[in-house]
């Protein structure tokens, strides 16, 4: 591997860390912590929104994250031909 | 024997067999199987494992009723107990699988080319894992002493034979099979309760969607409303409003979900997957399991709340007749007063028991007379009657001729272990939850004890006393220190020490202010070197350590503190459980700066960073 192949392999790697982690943090510490006063205004059947991000919601949006994290992953590991095997 | 005690002993004693089983058939014969179960466990598998390994009896027993009684400032534990998977398999988890090896310490030793390092990341460790350990042991004897009534220490001796025999046997792989087993007990025991109240509340089976769903009572009134309303009728809080400063609530969670990530017996499960691609996926995979739990936890806590008020509350608020008599309170609520969970006294004298929000009037009433028993503090104790009774007045229920909040005492722990009787369920439905419990406890405990023993075995003796042992020798140091570990273990369990409360604040605050930056810096900061990393982490681990200590005490002890544990005397208001994220913060900008300043790690060490950043060429079990 090429170290121009290796670095544009990490950066592809720190951009899709930066994605998901933008979003792990707007969906706990945003929608479920600071923002959930207003959200609150805002019904999801009987939940209030921001109550349910905060005791719910959050939750399921980790999971995808780590799920699209390992399936991205090993995207760019065959693109890069770094993936095992 | 009852029917109960024979639902009991089959199904405990019916869960303990299979454990035992499972050890036999996965002995471990060497030191990769006992560390790492081979590096051969499916990543599905690994996830049910990790989870069992995860969730421990605060989980299982505690925490529905933390969520009952703190209502969505409780959220902070369940964002914080699951978003730190999201930082484990993305910053973490395939990084250290790649790197291959067995333990925690083992790579920052490697990585910081240092012994200093090392040492310091296996002090952490086990200090983290020890003051963990006593609760799951602790764990195990309530679970016998409250189900099967047998004395709190036997609990615990049965406690430690059970672990004993798969863990010494079969090390990481025994450990692997059993907690597979276990969180299928506790999972199938958590959510059968909570099921049949979802659908005796609400009508629908899912308690997810049951939270959300209205009253099946026909009024048409979401079930989160109804609850607030109740509640605050009684004067308590709103269920789903906020009383916690925001600060706080975001450094708490922010801790919980760095801590979470840098707990040892966590990290070391991913070392278990035979690939890297297999750590990502597998950390998906135990949240997976995670969430089952913790997103049923918020249905638990809610419907038990309302169940409870509703069973004490019978009518509109102020009627005389509309509060329970105690001549005609439940079963369950006489049952569970006998095990002092549960308590109750009639301050005014009506025959009939009123819970509410009452100023502290409750309380002050029993000190103050408690205070004329002893003849100790009398004048300070009628000082605070006085003061309660006057704010009590001053409220409606004053009024209605209410005395005091009658429930005395209710531990947050009922609301899981009394859950199937409050849902009128069959015997064999308590029975399992007392199996949940107990596999709750006995897979965390097993987790934290193979850790402790691999740091034992491995980075003290084979990485610094005695480098030159051999891996037959090393296998049997491993199993003689995971055998004292369970001896010490038990120990302080049947002993707490008076910190056994207060451990949670301190494991997580270690592990995010000590292990989490170590770890992730070795990472992502090619240019971080041993000055850095040991300072960091001393930086970070000085400070949590000695924040925590001003406001609990010096090593915990009574009388020792430099300020009361009070909002009031916080940092910003941020409370010692919340510190560890700030800790965090101190050991990143220390590591940094140093080492930045100091000589860059050698070529190797630069090169192994590149080398765990690519997943091809992953070995399968290297570690020496």
């Amino acid at each position: 591997m090429t170290p121009e192949n290796r670095s544009a392999y990490w950066r592809a790697n720190l951009a899709l860390l930066t994605v998901l982690l933008v979003i792990w943090f707007l969906v706990s510490y945003g929608f479920g912590i600071l923002l959930v006063e207003p959200l609150n205004a805002i019904q999801l059947g009987g939940y209030k929104l921001g109550f349910w991000f905060a005791q719910q919601g959050s939750i399921y949006v980790f999971l995808v994250l780590i799920f699209v994290y390992a399936w991205a992953m090993n995207r760019l590991d065959r693109k890069y031909d770094v993936h095992e095997d | 024997m009852t029917a109960l005690q024979i639902w009991l002993y089959a199904i405990v004693g019916g869960s303990f067999l299979l454990y035992i089983g499972i050890a036999f058939w996965a002995r471990a014969a060497t030191t990769g199987e006992f560390y790492v179960a081979g590096k051969g466990i499916h990543p599905v598998a690994n996830g049910m494992a990790t989870a069992a390994d995860w969730m421990s009896a605060a989980s299982f027993i505690s925490m529905a009723g933390l969520i009952a009684f703190k209502g969505f400032d409780a959220s902070v534990y369940l964002m914080g107990w699951t978003g730190g998977y999201v930082l484990l398999a993305l910053l973490l988890a395939p990084y250290l699988r790649k790197f291959g090896k067995f333990t925690v310490p083992e790579f920052i030793g490697d990585r910081y080319y240092s012994k200093a390092a090392r040492l310091v990341a296996v002090i952490c460790l086990i200090v983290a894992s020890v003051t963990y350990v006593i609760g799951q042991m602790k764990g195990v004897g309530v679970a016998f002493s409250r189900f099967l009534e047998v004395p709190f220490e036997v609990g615990v001796y049965v406690g430690m034979g059970i672990v004993f025999i798969y863990a010494v046997l079969g090390g990481m792989k025994g450990i692997t099979y059993t907690q597979i087993a276990q969180y299928v007990v506790l999972i199938v025991a958590y959510t059968i309760p909570a099921i049949f109240i979802s659908l005796q509340l609400t009508g629908n089976p899912v308690p997810q969607l049951g939270l959300g769903s209205s009253m099946a009572d026909g009024s048409g009134t979401w079930l989160l409303d109804r609850l607030n309303t109740v509640v605050t009728d009684l004067g308590f809080a709103s269920y789903t409003g906020q009383k916690d400063s925001t600060l706080n609530m975001f450094l708490l969670t922010l801790s919980l979900m760095i801590g979470t990530a840098g707990l040892p017996h966590v990290i070391i499960r991913f070392f278990t997957v035979p690939r890297v691609r297999d750590a990502r996926s597998s950390a998906g995979w135990a949240l997976v399991f995670i969430a089952i739990l913790y997103t049923t936890a918020p249905a638990v806590g809610a419907m038990a709340r309302l169940n409870l008020t509703d069973t004490i509350q019978t009518g509109p608020v102020g009627e005389p007749t509309a509060n329970v008599e105690i001549a005609k309170l439940p079963d369950w609520m006489n049952r569970w007063q006998a095990t002092g969970l549960l308590d109750w006294k009639d301050f005014n004298g009506d025959g009939r028991i009123q819970y509410y929000e009452d100023k502290g009037l409750g309380k002050a009433t029993l000190e103050l007379a408690k205070a004329k028993k002893d003849n100790v503090g009398v004048e300070a104790a009628q000082a605070a009657f006085d003061k309660a009774q006057a704010a009590n007045e001053a409220t409606k229920f004053g009024g209605f001729g209410w005395k005091g909040n009658e429930m005395t005492k209710i531990d947050n722990d009922i609301m899981v272990l009394a859950n199937p009787e409050i849902a009128h369920l069959p015997n064999w439905v308590i029975a399992l939850v007392a199996a949940g419990g107990l596999a709750a406890a006995l897979s965390t405990a097993a987790g934290l004890l193979l850790a402790i023993s691999s740091a034992i075995s491995h980075d003290l003796m084979k990485g610094m006393l005695t480098p030159g042992i051999t891996e037959k020798s090393e296998l049997m140091a491993g199993r003689i220190a995971m055998a004292g570990a369970i001896f010490l273990a038990g120990y302080l369990g049947i002993n707490p020490p008076g910190f056994a409360a207060e451990v949670v604040a301190l494991a997580f605050g270690l592990a995010a202010a000590s292990i989490f930056p170590a770890l992730m810096m070795g990472i992502f900061d090619k240019r971080a070197n041993k000055q850095g990393a040991i300072l960091g982490m001393l930086s970070g681990l000085i400070f949590t350590l000695v924040y925590i200590f001003w406001f609990k005490g010096w090593f915990f002890i009574k009388g020792t503190e430099m300020a009361a544990n009070i909002p009031a005397n916080w940092f910003m208001g941020i409370s010692p459980e919340a510190i560890g994220a700030v800790g965090a913060g101190v050991n990143f900008i220390v590591a940094y700066a140093v080492s930045r300043v100091t000589a860059a790690p050698p070529e190797d060490i630069q090169h192994l960073v590149e080398d765990i950043r690519v997943p091809k060429g992953a070995s399968m079990a290297t570690g020496h």
